[in-house]
């Protein structure tokens, strides 16, 4: 049990260190949180360019993909490091993290020469094309249809939740190509330009105000057969490369609420005297400080194992379920703490800059966006627990046949 | 970054569960609870004191192996998934971490080595009344050397050898060493929720008593003691947490309702799923608290306080939802669930139970952020 760094990981930080010092943006005073939209794409791009040239930029990828040629405890470190200074917002994450690694594993010799190295470089940005309007924990219930015309794909249908399909060059598309065997069967991926003038992007207007997220419709939308990603009825497949890392790449903060709380009960009275003093409040700090903390100590102990060259365990698996429901009943206990106040939203008049009511309204997207709270649990519950699935009335049924409630 | 147990450190855990494996299945738990004159389990003790688990946190001069706090946070987790009926935690985590912090050169050089032969038994005497541990409450005194009063519940009271009592000389709270094979000393053993861990009320009457540290600091070495021990309990917490998850796992796999396995309805799964998310947190606490300890950390206080209050929540939860789990066979006599629910409700409040721990946490925390 050691939280110093290893001689080499010791090395290693201090190059970035060093590098960062002199290249890191300087602070403007402006804060992007992470699942906004970069205030100045120019900066992002900027960024993201420096990084590649100097090998920090997917530092796991090999370096003739453009990446760093590097591991995943570089990864972690230089991610620590950067974090302590004001970049601009990373509006690459989804392609870097999740498109483009699924281009390298499935796609073609000439998609991956054409797309990996500008990805990485920041010259492109890809979206997730895979939530649809019936299908949202049931991704498998993909509706979108390609139809084959010679060597090319018609495309008809509608996505949602699509995280920056506004600003992307290109998207991984998830389509159902063949509706007569079980939904997993007959879905095939695509690679698509978003900027097709037969794809329509719509932001979606979510219950906090912010607009993060869009829906995405293609009206005969035409793709070759040489955009495809993977083979006809691969889709499934495919996309299961790319969401093995979505849920680890959301959520898991949380840490310091209890710090904020704190501050706020300091300038506030219950009817039994100052709310610092309130048991009920002190039982309920310790409470979240064992979960943030027991987080925090989680993600160590995923570190120490790629520091180790090893393969992290399942617990990282608990990140966002816990920060999700931590973050809601924060807020909503400090909002009773403000009583009669706690309704005001405007950050001139409500404590705390309203820090405390923006995560009252950001909190159910938490709990839902990258996997329900439900779908988590059935997570744990199945690849770490190895628990049965469900029972499944859709598995062996044509997919046209599948009952879907309208 | 190397949050973890080492690898040396991992083949010692590994060694102890299989000796525990073989030597301490949870029968042997059970033969405790089911024999009312039975308060321990003698020849598992006198096989662990022959691996060196007593004194694997003691230095070598005293006769331990050494080791440090980790190695003994590993071994405790193994003992805590086995639901080892020993008086582990009393001689090792309190009265042998009592002697190791405050004891002169001579207290040490006396006792340390028969702790590690296992040729004491320890316990560790504070409280006279139900609520938490406060200076007001202790009654017991000291004058010339010679204790009076009363202590209850004294876990593993019946079976010691030796005592580390919490008692006033001259109204200032202290730590006395007491012989208990010395004179003015009534046991009574106690009825408890959990047999396979006994308790007794002891009453002395002009027992001989020895100083513990300096007189007037009895509280604050109390609560000292009380922060190694939380972390050490707290590994056993974890590791009968986990067992637990693993019965409940078992049986949701194996037990068929309504034409399929109960595991794969999601009220099942769910609840799993929770018992698995409070288990990996109290873990990571606890991992920070044997750093802490083992580092003889500033953070100590807190580490061990978040250690405790997550690994209370975590054993609890898992032991009350594996009866659930088990349904109507879960609160027989026969199924061994409840062996863990009593283990819970026992490691849980030995130390203090968690309300009195998140209030010590929340003090550490505004002395923390107050700096």
């Amino acid at each position: 049990m050691d939280f110093n760094d290893t001689p080499d990981e010791a090395a290693y930080r201090a190059e970035v260190r060093a590098w960062l010092a002199t290249n890191a943006p300087k602070r403007t005073g402006r804060i992007d949180s992470g699942m906004e939209y970069p205030a100045s794409m120019d900066d992002a791009r900027a960024w993201q360019r420096k990084k590649a040239d100097a090998g920090y930029a997917c530092i796991t990828w090999p370096k003739e993909w453009g990446g760093g040629g590097g591991a995943s405890w570089q990864s972690v470190i230089f991610g620590q490091e950067e974090a302590r200074f004001e970049t601009p917002g990373n509006p690459f994450q989804i392609g870097l993290g999740m498109c483009v690694p699924t281009v390298m594993t499935v796609g073609n010799q000439a998609d991956k020469e054409r797309f990996v190295r500008p990805a990485a470089r920041g010259d492109e940005i890809w979206c997730q094309l895979f939530s649809e309007p019936s299908g949202g924990s049931d991704v498998a219930a993909a509706r979108t249809r390609a139809v084959r015309d010679g060597d090319e794909w018609v495309i008809n249908g509608q996505k949602v939740w699509t995280s920056g399909a506004h600003y992307s060059d290109f998207g991984l598309l998830l389509t159902r190509t063949d509706p007569d065997v079980p939904k997993h069967k007959g879905m095939t991926m695509f690679w698509i330009d978003m900027k097709n003038p037969a794809v329509e992007c719509r932001p979606i207007h979510q219950m906090s105000g912010a607009s993060n997220f869009n829906e995405v419709y293609f009206t005969d939308l035409r793709v070759k057969d040489s955009q495809r990603v993977g083979g006809v009825g691969e889709g499934w497949r495919v996309s299961l490369v790319t969401l093995m890392n979505e849920r680890l790449a959301i959520g898991g903060g949380a840490g310091g609420g209890h710090r904020t709380i704190f501050k706020l009960a300091q300038d506030i009275s219950t009817l039994a005297g100052p709310a610092t003093k309130d048991a009920a409040l002190r039982e309920k700090i310790a409470d979240w400080y064992v979960q943030a903390e027991g987080l925090k100590y989680t993600r160590y102990r995923t570190q120490t194992a790629l520091s180790r060259g090893q393969t992290p365990g399942p617990e990282s698996s608990i990140g966002k379920v816990v920060s999700a429901a931590l973050m809601q009943d924060m807020a909503n206990t400090a909002l009773e703490l403000e009583d009669q106040f706690g309704i005001i939203s405007d950050p001139d008049m409500a404590p705390l800059a309203a820090s405390f009511q923006t995560a009252i309204m950001g909190a159910p997207g938490m709990r839902i966006a990258g996997g329900t709270d439900e779908i988590l649990r059935n997570i744990i519950a199945e690849r770490v627990l190895g628990l049965p699935q469900d029972v499944r009335l859709d598995k062996d049924v044509a997919f046209k046949d599948i009952p879907t409630g309208r | 970054m190397d949050f973890d147990f080492s690898e040396d450190q991992k083949f010692l855990k590994n060694e102890a569960r299989k000796f525990l494996d073989a030597r301490c299945p949870v029968s042997v738990a059970r033969s405790v609870l089911d024999d009312p004159g039975k308060s321990f389990d003698a020849s598992l003790w006198k096989a662990v004191a022959e691996q060196g688990w007593l004194g694997a946190a003691i230095a070598e001069e005293h006769g331990g192996l050494g080791l440090g706090g980790v190695e003994l946070c590993a071994i405790a987790e193994e003992l805590g998934r086995a639901l080892a009926p020993i008086p582990f935690a009393s001689t090792v985590y309190f009265v042998a971490e009592a002697l190791k912090l405050a004891g002169s050169d001579a207290q040490k050089a006396k006792w340390l080595p028969k702790i590690a032969a296992g040729e004491v038994i320890g316990c560790f005497a504070t409280v006279e009344r139900p609520g938490v541990l406060t200076e007001g409450g202790v009654q017991a005194r000291v004058e010339g050397g010679l204790l009076n009063g009363a202590k209850v519940p004294v876990a593993d009271g019946d079976i010691a050898n030796l005592a580390v009592v919490l008692a006033k000389a001259s109204g200032q709270a202290c730590l006395f060493i007491v012989d208990l094979e010395g004179s003015g000393v009534t046991r009574e053993i106690l009825q408890t929720l959990d047999p396979t861990r006994s308790s007794a009320k002891l009453t002395f009457a002009n027992t001989p008593a020895e100083l513990l540290g300096e007189a007037g600091e009895g509280m604050a070495l109390a609560e000292a003691v009380l922060n190694r021990a939380a972390v050490l309990l707290a590994f056993e917490q974890v590791g009968g947490a986990d067992k637990a998850l693993e019965m409940a796992k078992d049986y949701a796999l194996n037990r068929y309702a309504f034409g399929r396995q109960i595991g794969s309805y999601q009220a099942i799964k769910h609840k799993l799923a929770d018992i698995y998310i409070k288990n990996e947190l109290a873990r990571s606490n606890a991992y920070y608290g044997a750093w802490a300890l083992d580092a003889g950390a500033a953070e100590l206080p807190l580490a061990a306080a978040a250690a405790r209050v997550s690994a209370c929540d975590a054993f609890w939860f898992a032991a009350k939802e594996n009866i659930q789990t088990h349904g109507g066979m879960g609160f027989t006599w026969g199924v061994d669930c409840h062996l863990y629910y009593r283990r819970a409700q026992q490691l849980g409040l030995v130390a203090g139970g968690a309300k009195a721990w998140k209030e010590r946490l929340v003090t550490q925390l505004e002395r923390r952020n107050a700096a």
